[in-house]
């Protein structure tokens, strides 16, 4: 006669522990080595939380198209200048970046401004790296140049643990990309300028919290002024630019009066990197872990 | 003539299949554009908002800013002062007395609206046949905005001047210590801690725009209420100075923003601007009482983004609207209203350059931690709150073999609807089932009832 069975068997607490870091063990080498595809894991993760949960006024087509206007724009350089299977990766980065941040009333302003940028990282070049930050361009030029587009910095809303989320998110993958360093340089100066006019001119406190609650200051510092291909490539000079991008900032926003001080302050102070890359010198940036600093190619 | 019950633009992300979301998309947009409202302007209820809210008018162009404020001051005409920091010295010519009835006319072409429309005999087959609708309602009202000063140190008077019923004072104030004294001195009754609250306005170099009620003036209006305020500026600020309002507030005050520009919609940038729900089918009760049923809407509403958002209720230009629920406003209305780009005495009929955005927001001293700051985007959708009610065709039950059919669907659809105002009102199924005379359904016998009959 079989024995009947009662339960399932019960796997023993330690046996379950080894498991797990034999699995760990075995997945590390697999994880991927392009800081990259954490990148777009985030901003992925960041996008669908907006649409879904803060309700950006972002049409599904705007955002195909977003993507297929990045990817093909991206195919074309490359085949153009017969470079190899590379940059895909931050084609979708750019991609998602102005997905997040731009805002149209007609379906034609994301592709084209997704064009633009992409556009722009191969013809824009200094000292081998391309000048703009992509999605940053796209922004900026997209709410200049073309109708019916702009951006809504207001759309975050203003919680604190929103907030926290994207800081604990952002903050492990600049560490990915080792250039963390410029958006938490970044993010000291901006919010000390802020505190600084707060103490000031007698404001409430809440004023300067209400910082922490922006959802676009935190994708600036985190993937705009961070993105390791348009900072300089030296520790001071990182540091340098990210006080300078931070005062221009506060110039255009508290000076000025002027929307969009971020994307502006940014655009603004980028010819200046070449400069800066000249005064300290450092090898380039690679993204991937095993990438030889001079094979870094186009994005 | 499809029927408006059009559901919010999908929020769901399609990453895959770029081609097949941008067909679909394409013809969302489509059908979003072709289905309009196909009826006609009924009627109007009249639905007073909460008794603590102000209205104010900001027309935008360039660093040209006209800015009228409505004071539903109800109190002794002597007591009533405004204190708003303004950028500049404004000089007599660019203080003006407003018509009241601009604030009705603009708060009537924006409200919320109802539309109704009625079904077709289901014993007819459907044929392209226009539905009408009736009703429509607003809302808004106002109130506040005043700032009760009593008497002066490192404070000039920068001007002096009257204006209709309105003796104006225009300040300069090197500490807000001192302008709170000098307000003292003067008579103006100020609320406590109003030094605090002036203190910002004062280190950013603004001046204070003062005015009280001419009594003599005021006697000679014979009304029982005070003009709107209007001022004209130019500054690099778009912003609304809504803090020092704060200071004699007791409670949650409601505030209405019209914003008259020329290109396109204006939201906050310092706050979350949220669309309140909209195009959405409502129990036929609603009809009498759209008034509170906003109300408790809006309430609703506020409670779930919390007080730090604010409400966009309608936007749209002055050429059209869809249902209307007054006119759109006429050129001389617009040039009232603040709208300095209109030209003088331009063509009437046509469409007119002017878009107004409807903001909404209930805030305390807490929620509003920093005045309004706003910008104008390059949006030119078109976009309003309007709540649909559907009323059933009524005949005899056997009167067709249709009718039973379509008597089922009425059913459903009053459920959902039932559904709806609970769940935007937060308000008790039970009870909206009760008023809208829903019989209580037994609900369909669960699966397993059906499997064991003898259980049940």
């Amino acid at each position: 006669m079989r024995p009947q069975v009662i339960a399932w068997p019960v796997v023993p607490r330690r046996t379950a522990r080894a498991r797990w870091k034999a699995w760990r063990e075995r997945l590390a080498p697999r994880l991927p080595r392009d800081a990259r595809v954490f990148q777009i894991l985030f901003l992925g993760s960041l996008l669908s939380l907006g649409v879904l949960a803060r309700d950006f006024t972002l049409h599904p087509a705007q955002l195909a198209l977003t993507f297929m206007a990045a990817l093909a724009t991206q195919a074309i350089f490359m085949q153009a200048l017969g470079l190899r299977h590379r940059g895909v990766l931050s084609a979708i980065v750019t991609a998602f970046g102005l997905s997040i941040l731009l805002r149209a009333d007609s379906l034609w302003v994301h592709p084209l401004a997704a064009a633009l940028a992409i556009a722009a990282k191969f013809l824009v070049r200094v000292n081998g790296k391309h000048l703009y930050n992509p999605a940053n361009l796209g922004v900026v030029a997209a709410t200049t140049l073309l109708p019916g587009a702009w951006i809504s910095p207001g759309q975050w809303g203003n919680d604190l643990a929103f907030a926290a989320l994207f800081v604990a998110l952002g903050g492990t993958v600049t560490a990915r990309a080792r250039r963390v360093d410029i958006a938490w340089v970044f993010l000291a100066a901006w919010l000390g300028l802020v505190a600084l006019r707060v103490a000031a001119l007698g404001q409430p406190w809440a004023v300067w919290t209400r910082q922490f609650g922006s959802g676009a200051l935190m994708l600036f510092a985190f993937f705009m002024i961070s993105d390791p291909m348009t900072i300089p490539n030296d520790t001071r000079g990182r540091i340098l630019y990210a006080i300078l991008v931070a005062c221009i900032a506060y110039v255009w926003a508290y000076v000025a009066f002027r929307p969009n001080a971020l994307p502006w302050a940014l655009l603004v102070a980028t010819p200046l990197v070449p400069l800066i890359d000249r005064i300290w010198r450092a090898p380039i940036y690679a993204w991937r872990v095993d990438a030889a600093a001079k094979e870094a190619a186009p994005g | 003539m499809p029927m408006p019950s059009r559901a919010l633009p999908s929020r769901k992300l399609l990453p895959v299949a770029f081609a097949a979301a941008f067909v679909a998309a394409t013809l969302t947009f489509v059908s979003a554009g072709a289905d309009a409202f196909c009826g006609f302007f009924v009627g109007k209820a009249d639905a007073p908002l909460g008794n603590r809210s102000s209205q104010v008018i900001v027309a935008r162009h360039e660093r040209k800013t006209v800015i009228s404020m409505l004071n539903e001051y109800r109190g002794e005409p002597a007591q009533f002062a405004l204190v708003v920091p303004v950028p500049q010295v404004l000089e007599r010519g660019q203080v003006h007395v407003g018509d009241r009835r601009t604030f009705e006319r603009i708060d009537a072409f924006t409200a919320p609206r109802l539309a109704e429309y009625r079904d077709p005999d289901p014993c007819i087959p459907p044929l392209p046949q226009r539905a009408f609708p009736a009703t429509v309602a607003a809302d808004a009202v106002a109130k506040k905005e005043r700032q009760r000063p009593d008497s002066a140190l490192g404070v000039a008077v920068e001007a002096r001047y009257t204006v209709g019923e309105y003796e104006i004072v225009v300040l300069s104030a090197k500490e807000s210590d001192g302008l709170e004294t000098w307000l003292r001195r003067n008579g103006y009754r100020i609320p406590a801690g109003a030094s605090a609250a002036l203190r910002p306005y004062v280190l950013q170099n603004m001046k204070f725009f003062v005015a009280r009620v001419d009594l003599a003036e005021h006697a000679k209006t014979g009304r029982a209420w005070l003009s709107p305020l209007q001022f004209a500026f130019e500054s690099p600020k778009f912003m609304l100075p809504v803090r020092l309002g704060m200071l004699n507030a007791d409670g949650p005050q409601d505030l209405v923003v019209y914003m008259l520009t020329k290109e396109g919609r204006v939201e906050t940038t310092n706050y979350r601007t949220v669309r309140m729900p909209t195009n959405v089918e409502l129990p036929a009760h609603v009809r009498d009482e759209f008034g509170r049923t906003y109300q408790a809407i809006f309430d609703e509403q506020v409670r779930r983004e919390g007080r730090g958002a604010i409400f966009t209720e309608f936007f749209w230009d002055m050429g059209w609207c869809d249902p209307c629920s007054a006119d759109p406003l006429s050129p001389e209305e617009l040039r009232a209203a603040g709208a300095f780009w209109i030209p003088q005495g331009g063509s009437k009929g046509g469409a007119q350059p002017a878009m107004v955005t409807r903001l909404h927001l209930r805030y305390t001293r807490e929620t509003l931690p920093e005045d309004l700051a706003f910008q104008e985007t390059a949006d030119r959708a078109p976009w309003q709150v309007r709540y649909v009610l559907r009323t059933p065709w009524s005949a005899d039950a056997n009167a067709c073999p249709a009718m039973q059919p379509y008597l089922e669907q009425v059913r459903e659809r009053q459920e959902r609807e039932a559904t709806t105002l609970a769940s935007l009102t937060g308000g008790d199924i039970a009870t909206i089932r009760t008023r809208m005379n829903l019989a209580r359904r037994d609900p369909p016998p669960r699966w397993w009832e059906t499997l064991w009959p003898a259980n049940r």
